[in-house]
C-alpha cells in the first residue's frame, strides 16, 4: 500500500501479564474515593456507586455505534431523554441540552446561547460578563471564549457580592453575570433576589454555575431562584466517576426563552401509529436558532447512563437528604476546626455544603502555609481540600466531605487537622518536608517546567 | 444506598456540636421562599436490583445488529484487561492530579499516553487528552490562530464528517476565525488545483490548513504534497487522523519535508467501547517549539529531594486555574479514564499489534467491497483507502440500509446532506443518493461478511 509507515511506532512491545502488572500498580500509587477520603471543595467528590457502573457497561449500551438508527437504539434515548426530564425537574427548568461533555463546555454552551440570543435581538452592544472575584478560573475563560468582555464584582467581608459594586458595573452593556450559588466561599448568596431583579432589569441574564449545586440538591431549584440558563456537572453532584480527570459531562439548562438555542442534539418523543418513539433533534425545525455542535456525537453517552442510574436509585424520598447531609457535615466539621483554633473568614455564618479555613495567621507567626497543611494531610491519608482557591481569599483551604462521608471519618479528619495543628505550635520541622510517609516526597514543580528540563515524553529528540 | 450513611444518633450529635437543633436550622440563613415546600417530583426511589432490572429491560431495546459503520466511531476488538484495569477503583474514582504524590499512578499513565501518541503521531509532544477529536481540532484551529495572530483564515483541505465541521464552528464562532472548504475531485481527494488557487487569492492570510486521514468518505489523500504546497506559503499543517490507522501508514510528524505542526483526532478506535459515541477523548500533538500553546493538562517528569522520579501536571500557566481569562481555552477536565484505558490498550497491543488490526480490518474491507462489486456497485474512493471506504449501490442507500436492518446487519451510512454540494460537481443528485459510507474491522468474521453479501444479494437483485 502507498503511503505505508516506514519505521514501526515506538510503543511497548511487552507481554499481557508484563502491562496487566505493570498499570495495576500504578493504580495502587493513586490516592481515590475507593480508597481515602476526599474532602476537595468545589469537586463533590462523592462515592460512586458500583452498581452504575456495573449497568452502564451492560454490553447493549456498549455495542450502540451513534451513527445507527435512532429505531435500533430506542433503550439508549430512552435513558437520555428520561434524564433530561429529571435534570429539568432537580433544577427548575424549561429544556435540557446532554451533549456538553464538561462543566467548561456547559458554561460554553451556556454563554453560546446567551450571545446569538442577544445578537438575535440586535443587542450587540450588550457584551459585558459579570463575574465574582471569586469565581472559577472557567467562568472568565469562557467568557472571553464567547468574544465577551469580564468585569469583576468584588465581594463583601461577608462572602456574598457587594451589592454596591454590582449595581455600579451593571448597565446597558451587561449580558450576562455567572454566578454559582452556594458562592465558592461555600456561602448562600442571600442577596440572590436583588441581584436577579438587578441584572433582569437592564435585559442581561443570570448564568448559574452548577458546580456547587450539591448543596442545594432537592431543597433550591436554581431556575426558581432567578436563573436563566445553568450546566450542571453530573461528575459531582450525580456521582460519575472523576477517573483520574475525566471524562466529566456538563449537561446545560435553560428557560423557554433560551431553549430553541441549546447545542444539539435533544431527544424527544415522537407519538407513530400510537407507539411512542423517542428521538433525536437534529433537525429541528429551530434548528437554525441552535448554537450547533459540540462534539461530534451527543456527548459522552456512558457518563448520561451513570447519572440515570444514580438519580433513580435517589428517588424523591433521597434526593433532599443530599443536601441536608451534605451541609451537615461541612458544618460539623467547620465547627470542628473553629473551636480547635483554626481561623475562617467566614466563621460567623452557616457554611453550605463546603466550607474555608485561612492559614493566614499560622503563615505569619509559624511560616507555614496552606500547601504545606495539605502536602501534611496526605500523611495521615487523607486527601488535600482544594489549596488556594477561591483566589481572593489568602492561604485558603475550601473543604467539601460530601453526603457519603460518615461522622466517625470527619472525627478522623479533624483529629488530623489538630493533629497537624499541635506540631505547628510544637515548631515540628517535618511540617515543612511533608509528605513524608509516602513512596514519594515533594515534587519539583518548578525544575518540571523549566525549559531546560522539560520532560514529557520519554522519547527524546 | 442512598450512600448518606448517617444514624439518627450520628445527626444528633453533630448537631449538638455545631449548636442547632435541627439541620433546618443551617438553612436559617437562606431566604425561606427559595426552599421548595415539598419533595421534588421524581419517581419513588429505587433499590439496586430493582434499577438493575429496569436498566437491563431498557437495554433490551437496543438491537444487537452486526456493525459495519465508521465515519469516525469503530467496533473494534478490546481485550478484558484494558476495562478491569482502568475499571479499578484508584484509577475510577481518583480525581484529577492536582496533588502529585498521591497521583502518581494517574500522572504515570498520563506521562506514558502523552508519549506513546507523540511516537504514533511522530511528533514531539502531547497534552493529556481533550474531550473528543472534534473539540480537539476547534483546538487545533485556535492553537494555530495563537501562533500566527494576524492570518484568521483556516482551509478544510480534506473531507471532514460533518459533525466535526459543525463542532468547530460551534466552538470557534466567537473569535474572529473564518473556515473554508476546498472541493474535491470525483475520487472525492482534494481538488489540489482549487486549493492552489484559494492560497493564491490570500496570501499571508491563512494560518492553517486541516488534512483529515482518513477523510469522511475513507480516501487517503495525498498528504506530502499537501503538507509541502501549505509550507511553501508558510501555512501551518493540522492533521486529524484515525490513531489506528498510523501504526500503518504515514504518520503526520513524516509528511512532506518537515512534518505537519499540528496532529489532533479521536481516541475511540483504542480500547475505547463505542457506547453510543461517548465518552472518548480528544487527543493533540505537535512540535516542541509550540507546547506554550497547547490547550488543557500536560504531565511533565521531575523528581523528589531524595531524587526519586515522579510525575506532575506542568506548564499550568496556560491553564484556566492560572491564567483565568488570559488562558489557552477554558477547558478543566481532560478524559481522565478513557485516556488510562488507552494507554493499558496500546501497551497490550504494541505497534505490531496495531498494524496487525489494521491489516485485518483492510482486508476484511476489501473482502466486502469485491463481494459487493457482483452486484453492481462500485467504488467511489479508489483503491486508496484504510478499512473504511465508500460505495455507488445500484438503488438508493437509504433503501439499502433500511432492508439490511431489517435482517440485523447495519451495513453503513448514507452521505449527510450537507456534503451533497460537494459532490455535486461530479455526481448528480441520485448518484448520491445511492452512496453508502461503511467500515470493516477486525471484529468482523468471516461468516458475518458473508452473511451481509448473502443479505446484500437478495436486497440488489
Amino acid at each position: 500500500m502507498a503511503q505505508r509507515r516506514k519505521q514501526q511506532a515506538a510503543l511497548p512491545e511487552v507481554s499481557e501479564l508484563e502491562a496487566v502488572r505493570h498499570y495495576t500498580k500504578l493504580s495502587q500509587k493513586n490516592y481515590s474515593i475507593t480508597t481515602e477520603c476526599y474532602p476537595l471543595g468545589s469537586c463533590t467528590m462523592k462515592y460512586n456507586p458500583w452498581v452504575c457502573h456495573t449497568l452502564a457497561m451492560n454490553n447493549k449500551f456498549l455495542q450502540v455505534h451513534p451513527a445507527q438508527d435512532s429505531q435500533s437504539m430506542q433503550g439508549t434515548l430512552q435513558i437520555l431523554f428520561e434524564l433530561q426530564e429529571l435534570l429539568k425537574t432537580i433544577c427548575g427548568m424549561h429544556s435540557c441540552s446532554l451533549t456538553p461533555m464538561a462543566g467548561a463546555q456547559g458554561e460554553l454552551a451556556g454563554m453560546l446561547m446567551i450571545k446569538k440570543h442577544l445578537q438575535r435581538k440586535k443587542q450587540l452592544h450588550k457584551n459585558e460578563v459579570l463575574v465574582p472575584v471569586s469565581a472559577h478560573g472557567t467562568n472568565p475563560a469562557t467568557a472571553v471564549m464567547c468574544g465577551f468582555k469580564v468585569i469583576e464584582i468584588a465581594c463583601t467581608s461577608d462572602g456574598n457580592i457587594d451589592i454596591d459594586d454590582l449595581t455600579a458595573k451593571t448597565n446597558e452593556n451587561t449580558a450576562v453575570i455567572m454566578l454559582t450559588n452556594p458562592s465558592t466561599y461555600g456561602l448562600y448568596e442571600v442577596n440572590i433576589d436583588r441581584i436577579a431583579k438587578l441584572i433582569h432589569g437592564v435585559g442581561a441574564y443570570l448564568y448559574y454555575d452548577g458546580a456547587n449545586l450539591n448543596a442545594l440538591l432537592g431543597r433550591i431549584r436554581p431556575g426558581d431562584i432567578g436563573f436563566d440558563v445553568m450546566h450542571t456537572n453530573l461528575h459531582k453532584t450525580f456521582a460519575t466517576p472523576h477517573g483520574g480527570g475525566g471524562p466529566g459531562s456538563g449537561a446545560v439548562l435553560c428557560i423557554k426563552e433560551l431553549a430553541p438555542y441549546l447545542p444539539q442534539p435533544t431527544i424527544s418523543t415522537l407519538v407513530k401509529s400510537k407507539k411512542k418513539q423517542f428521538v433525536m433533534n437534529i433537525d429541528a425545525t429551530d434548528s437554525d436558532r441552535s448554537i450547533g455542535r459540540l462534539s461530534h456525537w451527543f456527548g459522552n453517552v456512558g457518563v448520561l447512563l451513570r447519572a440515570y442510574i444514580y438519580i433513580r436509585l435517589l428517588g424523591r424520598e433521597h434526593v433532599k437528604e443530599i443536601s441536608n447531609h451534605a451541609v451537615l457535615n461541612s458544618n460539623y466539621l467547620f465547627r470542628k476546626l473553629i473551636k480547635a483554633g483554626f481561623s475562617s473568614p467566614f466563621s460567623h455564618r452557616y457554611p453550605a455544603h463546603e466550607c474555608i479555613i485561612s492559614l493566614s495567621k499560622e503563615k505569619k507567626e509559624y511560616g507555614v502555609t496552606a500547601y504545606d497543611i495539605a502536602k501534611n494531610l496526605l500523611d495521615y491519608g487523607f486527601h488535600a481540600p482544594t489549596t488556594y482557591f477561591p483566589i481572593d481569599i489568602p492561604e485558603c483551604l475550601l473543604i467539601e466531605p460530601t453526603e457519603t462521608e460518615s461522622k466517625q471519618e470527619l472525627d478522623r479528619l479533624s483529629s488530623a487537622f489538630i493533629d497537624i495543628r499541635n506540631r505547628i505550635q510544637s515548631n515540628d520541622s517535618t511540617i515543612k518536608t511533608a509528605p513524608n510517609k509516602l513512596s514519594i516526597g515533594r515534587l519539583n514543580e518548578a525544575k518540571a517546567a523549566h525549559p531546560k528540563h522539560l520532560d514529557v515524553s520519554y522519547h527524546k529528540k | 444506598m442512598p450512600y448518606y450513611p448517617h444514624t439518627d444518633e450520628d445527626v444528633q450529635q453533630m448537631l449538638a456540636e455545631i449548636g442547632v437543633s435541627t439541620i433546618d436550622d443551617l438553612f436559617s440563613e437562606i431566604p425561606q421562599n427559595h426552599l421548595l415546600k415539598k419533595s421534588i417530583a421524581l419517581p419513588r426511589s429505587l433499590k439496586e436490583h430493582e434499577v438493575s432490572l429496569l436498566c437491563n429491560q431498557i437495554a433490551e431495546k437496543n438491537f444487537s445488529h452486526t456493525c459495519f459503520l465508521g465515519g469516525g466511531c469503530y467496533d473494534h476488538s478490546i481485550p478484558s484487561a484494558v476495562w478491569q484495569t482502568a475499571g479499578r477503583g484508584e484509577f475510577y474514582s481518583a480525581y484529577t492530579p492536582y496533588q502529585s504524590e498521591v497521583s502518581q499512578g494517574t500522572l504515570q499513565t498520563i506521562y506514558e499516553f502523552q508519549s506513546m501518541m507523540s511516537a504514533l503521531t511522530a511528533q514531539d509532544v502531547s497534552n493529556a487528552s481533550l474531550y473528543d477529536g472534534a473539540s480537539a481540532l476547534a483546538e487545533a484551529i485556535l492553537m494555530s490562530i495563537r501562533i500566527n495572530p494576524t492570518k484568521r483564515r483556516v482551509l478544510i483541505a480534506s473531507v471532514l464528517h460533518p459533525h466535526q465541521e459543525q463542532t468547530i464552528r460551534t466552538i470557534t464562532a466567537s473569535q474572529d476565525v473564518t473556515i473554508n472548504q476546498i472541493g474535491i475531485t470525483a475520487n472525492t481527494k482534494i481538488d489540489i488545483k482549487e486549493l492552489h488557487e484559494t492560497i493564491e487569492r490570500n496570501q499571508n492570510q491563512i494560518s492553517s490548513l486541516i488534512i483529515s486521514y482518513p477523510n469522511y468518505f475513507g480516501a487517503l489523500d495525498d498528504i506530502h504534497e499537501l503538507t509541502n504546497l501549505a509550507h511553501k506559503n508558510n501555512i501551518l499543517v493540522i492533521a486529524y487522523v484515525n490513531p489506528m490507522v498510523l501504526a500503518s501508514l504515514s504518520p503526520p510528524g513524516e509528511w512532506g519535508s518537515y512534518g505537519a505542526d499540528i496532529s489532533c483526532g479521536d481516541g475511540q478506535p483504542l480500547g475505547i467501547p463505542m457506547c453510543g459515541g461517548g465518552p472518548s477523548y480528544g487527543f493533540i500533538t505537535t512540535r516542541m517549539k509550540y507546547i506554550r500553546q497547547l490547550p488543557g493538562r500536560i504531565v511533565g517528569k521531575t523528581n523528589d529531594e531524595n531524587d526519586n522520579t515522579g510525575y506532575v501536571l506542568t506548564l499550568q500557566a496556560r491553564e484556566q486555574h492560572i491564567r483565568r481569562s488570559k488562558a489557552t481555552s477554558n477547558i478543566c477536565t481532560n478524559q481522565g479514564l478513557a485516556v488510562s484505558a488507552s494507554t493499558i490498550y496500546l501497551s497490550l497491543m504494541g505497534s505490531k499489534g496495531i498494524d496487525a488490526t489494521v491489516c485485518t480490518s483492510a482486508s476484511h474491507t476489501r473482502k466486502l467491497l469485491t463481494g459487493l462489486k457482483k452486484y453492481t456497485v462500485s467504488t467511489i474512493t479508489g483503491s486508496q483507502f484504510a478499512y473504511e471506504t465508500t460505495v455507488l449501490l445500484p438503488i438508493p442507500a437509504k433503501k439499502f440500509i433500511e432492508a439490511m436492518n431489517s435482517r440485523g446487519i447495519l451495513a453503513g451510512s448514507a452521505i449527510n446532506p450537507q456534503l451533497h454540494p460537494l459532490l455535486r460537481r461530479h455526481y448528480s443528485q441520485k448518484q448520491i443518493n445511492h452512496m453508502m459510507q461503511f467500515a470493516v474491522t477486525e471484529k468482523r468474521s468471516k461468516q458475518e461478511i458473508e452473511e451481509y453479501l448473502l443479505h446484500a444479494k437478495k436486497v440488489l437483485c
